[in-house]
C-alpha cells in the first residue's frame, strides 16, 4: 500500500506539471488583455508602466517558469512564514493578482470558509438524504417510496440550480420570509443569535446543492445496494438465519458502499471548486465568485492558480479514492 | 444420534414455487412461470436424495424453497416436525440452525468482506450466546472437519480456491450442527478432481454426523454415487423417484431412460453398443407447460391420453415411484410391470 502510494504521488509530479502547462496556456492565450482592466483616463505611457510592472512583456516561457516557482517555492515559503512567524520568503515575488494588487493566495484564503461552510455543508447533507433513500428505494425496489426517490432524483438531476435557487427564494424568502434572501459574508458567529442567523442564511444554498448532490449519490447507492441484494452470499446470510437487519445493515450495505464512498470522495474536490452558480445567485462570497470575477477581470493569475488548485485536489482524491477502495474491500490489493 | 423414529425427517407434499409475469403498460399479473409444480417426496433421517434434471427444470427451486429462501406458491414442507413453509418469520428464524444449504457457487456465496472466522462463526452469534473463545474454537473445530487449515482463519475467501471455498461453504453449514442439508449442486463450479474430494468429504461427515443429504446436481454419476434414492424432475414435476441402483440400472420412465442414456460409459466396448436416446425439440416454457403429461411433447413412447392428463407419480414397484401413463395399468393390474420393462431395456442394449 505505501510502496502503491509512493508510486502515485511520483507519478502525479509530471500529470500535474503537464495540467499546469496547459491551464497556464489556455488561460494565458485566450483572447482579452489585463490592460482592459485599467481604465481609459490613464495615459498611454502610465498604462504601458503598469503592464511593465505587472511582468506581462515577457515572453510566456518566462512568466510560466516564474509562476511555477511562485506557487510552489515561494507561496509555500510565504505559508510557513505565517504559520511560523518566520522570514524566509521575504524579499521574494508572490503571485499577484491584476485586479487587486495583491497576492493571489491571501485573497483566496478569505474566500475559502465561506466555500467550505456552505458548499461543504451542503454536501454533507446531500449525502445524509441520499444514502438512506438510496438504501430504502433498493430495498423496496419499484414500491411507491422508489418511485418517489427516482423522482426526486430526477427533478435533482434535471432541474438547474439557478431554477431551484431561484424558485426557494421565491418561496421561503419572499412568499414565508423564513430565510434571508441573501447570505451576509460579514456575518460572524459569536453566539447562540448569530450561529442561529448563519443556519438561517445558509439554508437555502445548502437545500439547493443539497438537493442536486443527493440526487446523484442516491442513485449510486440504489443501483450499487440492488446489485448486491441479488448476490448469492445474501441469500446465504439468509440461510443462516440472520435477522433482516443483519443481513441488509451488515451484508448488502457494507458491500455497497465501497463504490459509493469512493464516489463521494471523487465529488470532494467539488466543495472546494465552490459552486459558481450557487454562490452567486446567494451571495456567498466563495471560491466560485472568487473564480467567475478572476475571468471576467482577465485576472490570469488568479485564474490559473484557482484552476491549477482544482486539479492538484482532484488528482489528491482520486488517489484518496483508490486507496479507500483497496482499505475497504479486501480483494483489491496494491502491491 | 438417538433419534430413529420411523417418519421421515424431510416430507415435502405438492410443493409448487410459482414466480409471477407481469406484462403491460400496467404490469399486470398474467401468468405464472410454474417452476416447480406440485412435488412431492420424503426423505429419511441419515439419508441422501438425489435430485437430478436438465438445467431449468427447477431442481435449485426445489431446494431454496424447501429452506424457505423463496416463499413457495403451496403446499408443505415438514422439517423435523415443523411445516417451514407456513412458520413465522421469527420461528422461521430459530428452525434455521436445523436446515442449512450448500450452495452452488462458492466465490459468490461467500461475503467478500468477511474473513473466514467471521463468515463461519456468524450463524453462531446469532444463535448462540457462546463466548469469544467458544466460537472460534468450534470454528477451529468446523475447520478441522472440513480439511481447512486453521492457519487460514483470518483469510478472505478471494485468498483461496475454488475446492477450499466449498470447504468454508460447507463448514459455514455445519456451524450449527445442522440435521438437513441441501447441497445445491456443490460440486458443479469445480474441477473434477476437485468434485471428487468435496464428494468423499459430504460423504465423510455424513457419516459422522448422521446428516441428511438433499443432494442437487445435474451429474448424473456423481449422484449414482452418492445418492440413496433419486428423483428425476422434468420441468417442474418429478418423473421418476428411485432407489439409485434401480434407478441406474433399469430406468422406468422414458425421460428418465433418456437422461441416463447420456451417461457416459466407460466400457469402450459397452459404450458402442449402447443406444442413445436423443430427445427431439425443447422443453417446453414452464410459464406454459403442456396441459397434459410435462414430457408428452418430446416423450418417443407419447400416447393420446398424455396429451389429456396429467399422469400422478404413484408406485409402481416396491420403492419405485413414476409419473407415467405408461404404468398405470400395471399399477392397477398388479405386478406384470417388471418382466415387460426389463425387455425395453434389453431391446436398448442389443441393438
Amino acid at each position: 500500500m505505501l510502496t502503491y502510494t509512493l508510486r502515485r504521488l511520483l507519478l502525479a509530479i509530471p500529470t500535474l506539471l503537464l495540467i499546469s502547462l496547459v491551464i497556464f496556456l489556455l488561460v494565458d492565450l485566450a483572447p482579452g488583455s489585463p490592460a482592459s482592466e485599467i481604465p481609459l483616463t490613464v495615459p498611454p505611457e502610465v498604462r504601458a508602466k503598469i503592464l511593465e510592472a505587472l511582468g506581462v512583456n515577457e515572453p510566456v516561457h518566462i512568466r510560466y517558469l516564474l509562476w511555477l516557482k511562485q506557487f510552489f517555492w515561494v507561496e509555500p515559503l510565504n505559508g510557513f512564514d505565517a504559520i511560523f512567524g518566520t522570514h524566509y520568503a521575504e524579499g521574494m515575488q508572490r503571485i499577484i493578482s491584476y485586479q487587486s494588487r495583491s497576492p493571489v493566495f491571501p485573497l483566496i484564503g478569505e474566500r475559502l470558509p465561506q466555500t467550505l461552510t456552505v458548499i461543504g455543508t451542503a454536501y454533507l447533507v446531500g449525502v445524509l438524504i441520499a444514502l438512506p433513500i438510496g438504501i430504502y428505494s433498493a430495498y423496496r425496489q419499484y414500491s411507491l417510496f422508489d418511485q418517489f426517490g427516482t423522482m426526486f432524483a430526477m427533478i435533482g438531476f434535471s432541474v438547474p440550480t439557478f431554477f431551484t435557487g431561484t424558485l426557494f427564494i421565491i418561496i421561503f424568502a419572499v412568499w414565508l420570509g423564513w430565510f434571508p434572501t441573501k447570505y451576509n459574508t460579514t456575518l460572524v458567529v459569536t453566539d447562540w443569535a448569530s450561529f442561529k442567523e448563519q443556519l438561517r442564511q445558509m439554508a437555502m444554498p445548502v437545500m439547493v446543492l443539497g438537493l442536486a448532490n443527493a440526487a446523484a449519490i442516491s442513485r449510486y447507492m440504489r443501483s450499487s445496494m440492488l446489485e448486491n441484494m441479488s448476490q448469492d452470499y445474501v441469500r446465504t446470510a439468509r440461510a443462516k438465519g440472520m435477522s433482516e437487519r443483519t443481513v441488509v445493515l451488515k451484508h448488502v450495505l457494507r458491500n455497497s458502499l465501497i463504490p459509493v464512498v469512493t464516489v463521494i470522495a471523487l465529488g470532494i474536490p467539488s466543495i472546494f471548486g465552490g459552486a459558481i452558480i450557487t454562490e452567486n445567485l446567494f451571495g456567498v462570497n466563495g471560491i466560485g465568485s472568487a473564480l467567475i470575477q478572476a475571468i471576467r477581470g482577465n485576472d490570469l493569475p488568479m485564474v490559473q492558480t484557482l484552476a491549477f488548485i482544482f486539479a492538484i485536489l482532484i488528482v489528491t482524491f482520486n488517489l484518496i479514492a483508490d486507496l479507500l477502495y483497496g482499505m475497504l474491500d479486501p480483494r483489491i490489493r496494491y502491491d | 444420534m438417538l433419534d430413529t423414529r420411523p417418519a421421515p425427517l424431510v416430507q415435502v407434499e405438492d410443493l409448487r414455487m410459482y414466480f409471477p409475469i407481469y406484462t403491460g403498460i400496467l404490469r399486470r399479473h398474467t401468468g405464472n412461470v410454474k417452476a416447480v409444480d406440485g412435488v412431492s417426496f420424503s426423505i429419511q433421517a441419515g439419508e441422501t436424495l438425489g435430485l437430478v434434471g436438465e438445467s431449468g427444470c427447477g431442481k435449485s427451486t426445489v431446494g431454496r424453497a424447501m429452506l424457505r429462501l423463496y416463499e413457495p406458491t403451496g403446499g408443505r414442507v415438514v422439517i423435523d416436525g415443523d411445516d417451514v413453509a407456513h412458520l413465522p418469520p421469527e420461528a422461521l428464524r430459530r428452525k434455521r440452525p436445523t436446515m442449512q444449504m450448500v450452495f452452488q457457487d462458492p466465490q459468490a456465496s461467500l461475503n467478500p468482506r468477511m474473513t473466514l472466522a467471521q463468515i463461519i462463526s456468524e450463524p453462531l452469534d446469532e444463535h448462540t450466546d457462546w463466548s469469544r473463545d467458544k466460537k472460534i474454537e468450534r470454528v477451529h473445530e468446523l475447520m478441522d472437519q472440513v480439511g481447512l487449515n486453521r492457519r487460514f482463519i483470518n483469510r478472505y475467501p478471494h485468498e483461496f480456491s475454488g475446492g477450499q471455498r466449498q470447504r468454508i461453504g460447507i463448514a459455514r453449514a455445519l456451524a450449527l450442527n445442522p440435521r438437513f442439508i441441501v447441497c445445491d449442486e456443490p460440486i458443479a463450479a469445480l474441477d473434477v478432481s476437485i468434485q471428487a474430494q468435496v464428494v468423499n468429504l459430504l460423504e465423510d461427515l455424513q457419516d459422522r454426523l448422521g446428516l441428511t443429504y438433499l443432494f442437487i446436481s445435474h451429474d448424473l454419476s456423481m449422484v449414482r454415487h452418492l445418492a440413496d434414492r433419486v428423483a428425476v424432475m422434468y420441468l417442474g414435476r418429478i418423473a421418476e423417484l428411485s432407489p439409485s441402483a434401480d434407478l441406474y440400472a433399469r430406468p422406468l420412465h422414458p425421460y428418465a431412460e433418456a437422461l441416463l442414456s447420456a451417461v457416459n460409459e466407460p466400457d469402450p466396448a459397452i459404450a458402442a453398443r449402447r443406444k442413445r436416446i436423443i430427445l427431439k425439440g425443447d422443453v417446453p416454457s414452464p410459464a406454459n407447460p403442456p396441459v397434459g403429461c410435462n414430457f408428452c411433447t418430446r416423450c418417443p413412447k407419447v400416447m393420446d391420453i398424455c396429451r389429456q392428463v396429467k399422469p400422478d407419480l404413484v408406485e409402481v414397484e416396491p420403492g419405485r415411484l413414476v409419473a407415467c401413463h405408461l404404468f398405470e395399468s400395471r399399477q392397477a393390474a398388479g405386478t406384470t410391470g417388471a418382466p415387460e420393462a426389463t425387455e425395453r431395456n434389453q431391446q436398448g442394449v442389443s441393438q
